[in-house]
């Protein structure tokens, strides 16, 4: 008899997924599947609407990364009526896109992965959260907490609120920054450099006690993806895209508008989630990882200095080789974070950035724009068509975690195969089939604009179909 | 007298109504102090206590039989059940999808999007939720509290679950409406 385990809904993910687990007679896995299970269609129903309300529409699509969908948006807006945005206006976007980065990365090390990490993958389930974190460790709790909001007032000062923020409109952006405001930002620098360090000695310790973990964890080879520098430096708000393959060698650079011709999407019928993949090799062949590991893998460094230094000993690993350790997602994220701080305070230093040069109004009207950046979860495409009139006639959204799809539903399978071997299957071990998932930071709300929404469910199905257990906590 | 549980989940939104909750900042460890927080989507355990809990949140609308479930257990387990954000209250900006049509946009998704390869077909798999119209979280259940906002404002989602785990029923009215 042959048995089907499910995890539903996988938790401390962002969006609902849900894991199936299929197993042989003798109690080895047979495949494991993770189903991302919602849809909205945002595509569709943006038909017809005006493309300049695509900066408020789209950034419903999450609310944990809105300001992806908004500047991709914008970026996207301005190359469809030929406003190239004037510089001020591109730095004040990057900072606000930093402040996202901060916020969105910390919650994630801190918040959602954190409880693993600092209270471990076995701990019961029922404290094995944000709230057993402030039991167990209040400061490095209450220091997170502040993270996020450095991070998130950030957003707030540039755009008006937290969430959705009213910023960026085609050709530049709305709102000017004073030099009080300024000095506000740069006021919280410093605390958030000793949260990330904090995190980074919290990563190395459990790196240390956990080698094996890390070792055996979904430990497999890819491509990466990650926007870079003219110098293939680290770059996260504008520039070309670079593909590498396994050993890290190039496989193109390419500007955001000819993704077409170096990407495409397959469609398997469990998963809302559509499955990206590198044209040229052919899906699975072409599969590739973006986020965190995938940046710094694609990447030849990171242009600021703490976080460059802390690159070196990343990239010491596996000697200069790409990483291939799902759980070092973790790491890389930190280190971004690192990043993400340190061109805050670059940004806040150029002197354009208080400038009123803030808006192209002069139009070259294409009817036609793409508009890339890279999300916290990996490289984020929006194209748009329109009509004379400006109406949308057509909508495409690549989003960050759709590009990992692939990625996470191999850790999924790898690591069901590596800790479910027969007998007893205990609450642990599923809790670490779900903390594959959980590595690579899933926006499953991004995922599923087209697609859907992701609860975990673990349900353990025999051959003959019948479900031998269904793991929900409750 | 042991603390008020609360449990929330998310459904067809966006998941920025909860972090609007996380944007009470510190706040929340005040909260945290007074309620026994159990399911939510930051938390591990996966659904609401059978035995029941005080107060249930749910952010998004329903468009799908899967969200249908998570809305029936949680008003079943709930003694009191809060519709979040506007998705939840009125059903949102998804709710455009029901505009143009559940299959139009999943044909769209799946067969038409320029990017996609000649696999494309719309995903049917039994394991997968089936998609259906947008409804607001009152249209299937009965609901208590509304909380409207895209996302409602972090002061405002404060002063509810403080009420609430206070054995109050807050009052969502005049400024309280506003959202920023
Ligand atoms: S109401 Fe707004 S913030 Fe809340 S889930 Fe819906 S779109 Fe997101």
């Amino acid at each position: 008899m042959s048995q089907k385990i499910t995890i539903e809904p996988v938790t401390r993910i962002e969006g609902h997924a849900k894991v199936t687990i299929r197993m042989k007679d003798d109690g080895s896995v047979e495949r494991a599947y993770l189903h991302i299970n919602e849809f909205r269609g945002f595509e569709k129903f943006c038909e017809g609407r005006p493309y300049f309300e695509m900066p408020s529409i789209t950034p419903r699509i999450c609310g944990i990364c809105p300001v992806s969908h908004h500047l991709a948006a914008a970026k996207a807006a301005d190359d469809l009526q030929g406003s190239p945005a004037p510089r001020p206006a591109h730095l004040l976007r990057d900072l606000m896109h930093m402040g996202q980065i901060i916020q969105s990365h910390g919650m994630h090390f801190f918040e959602l992965s954190g409880p693993d990490l600092l209270l471990g993958f076995d701990a019961d389930p029922a404290t094995r959260n944000v709230v057993g974190l402030v039991g167990a460790a209040p400061e490095i709790t209450l220091k997170a907490v502040r993270l996020r909001k450095f991070g998130q007032e950030i957003i707030r000062i540039l755009g008006g609120r937290r969430l959705h923020p009213v910023f960026a409109v085609p050709g530049g952006v709305n709102k000017a920054l004073q030099p009080v405001e300024r000095d506000t930002i740069l006021a919280g620098v410093d605390e958030a450099i000793e949260a990330v360090r904090i995190g980074l000695g919290i990563m190395r310790d459990w790196a240390e006690r956990n080698a094996e973990d890390i070792r055996k964890f979904a430990v497999f080879p890819s491509g990466y993806m990650s926007m870079v520098t003219p110098e293939d430096g680290l770059e996260l708000y504008d520039g070309d895209i670079r593909l590498v393959d396994r050993t890290g060698s190039q496989l193109e650079k390419f500007p955001g508008g000819s993704y077409l011709d170096i990407i495409a999407e397959h469609v398997e019928p469990w998963s809302y989630l559509k499955f990206p993949y590198y044209k040229k090799m052919s899906f699975p062949e072409g599969v590739y990882r973006v986020g965190p590991l995938g940046r710094l893998n694609a990447v030849s460094h990171i242009p600021t200095p703490l976080a460059q230094e802390e690159f070196k000993t990343y990239r010491a690993i596996n000697n200069g080789a790409p990483v291939e350790n799902t759980l070092y997602f973790h790491y890389a994220r930190l280190i971004e974070t690192l990043f993400a701080i340190e061109r805050v305070r670059e940004l806040c230093a150029d002197p354009d950035i208080l400038s009123t040069d803030i808006l192209n109004t002069r139009r070259d009207y294409r009817g036609e724009g793409v508009g890339v950046l890279e999300a916290p979860r990996g490289t984020l495409i929006h194209h748009y068509k329109a009509d004379e009139t400006g109406k949308l006639t057509s909508v495409n959204l690549i989003v960050a975690t759709g590009h990992n799809n692939w990625a996470m539903s191999k850790a999924v399978d790898s690591v069901a195969k590596t800790y479910i071997t027969g007998g007893e299957v205990k609450e642990g071990m599923l809790n670490r089939v779900e903390a594959a998932v959980r590595a690579h930071d899933p926006c499953l709300s991004c995922s599923t604009h087209a697609i859907g929404q992701m609860p975990i469910q673990i349900e353990m199905v025999a051959p003959g179909g019948e479900i031998i257990q269904t793991i929900t906590r409750d | 007298m042991p603390k008020p549980k609360i449990s929330s989940d998310w459904m067809a939104g966006c998941s920025g109504c909860h972090m609007s909750l996380l944007d009470m900042d510190e706040r929340i460890l005040e909260i945290i102090e007074l309620a026994d927080l159990r399911a939510t989507p930051i938390t591990d355990l996966k659904e609401p206590d059978e035995s029941g809990v005080d107060v249930g949140i749910l952010e998004g609308g329903i468009n799908n039989s899967s969200n249908e479930e998570v809305a029936h257990r949680m008003r079943a387990r709930s003694k009191i059940l809060v519709a979040l954000g506007d998705c939840a209250v009125f059903g949102g900006v998804p709710a455009l999808r029901n505009m143009c049509g559940t299959q139009e946009a999943l044909r769209r998704a799946y067969i038409e999007a320029e990017s996609n390869d000649e696999s494309g077909k719309i995903p049917d798999d039994p394991e997968l939720a089936t998609m259906s119209n947008v409804r607001a979280l009152h249209e299937v259940v009965d609901v208590d509290v509304f909380i409207p906002g895209c996302p409602p404002d972090a002061d405002v989602i404060y002063y509810a679950l403080k009420e609430l785990a206070q054995g109050r029923m807050p009052e969502i009215k005049n400024e309280k409406l506003h959202w920023h």
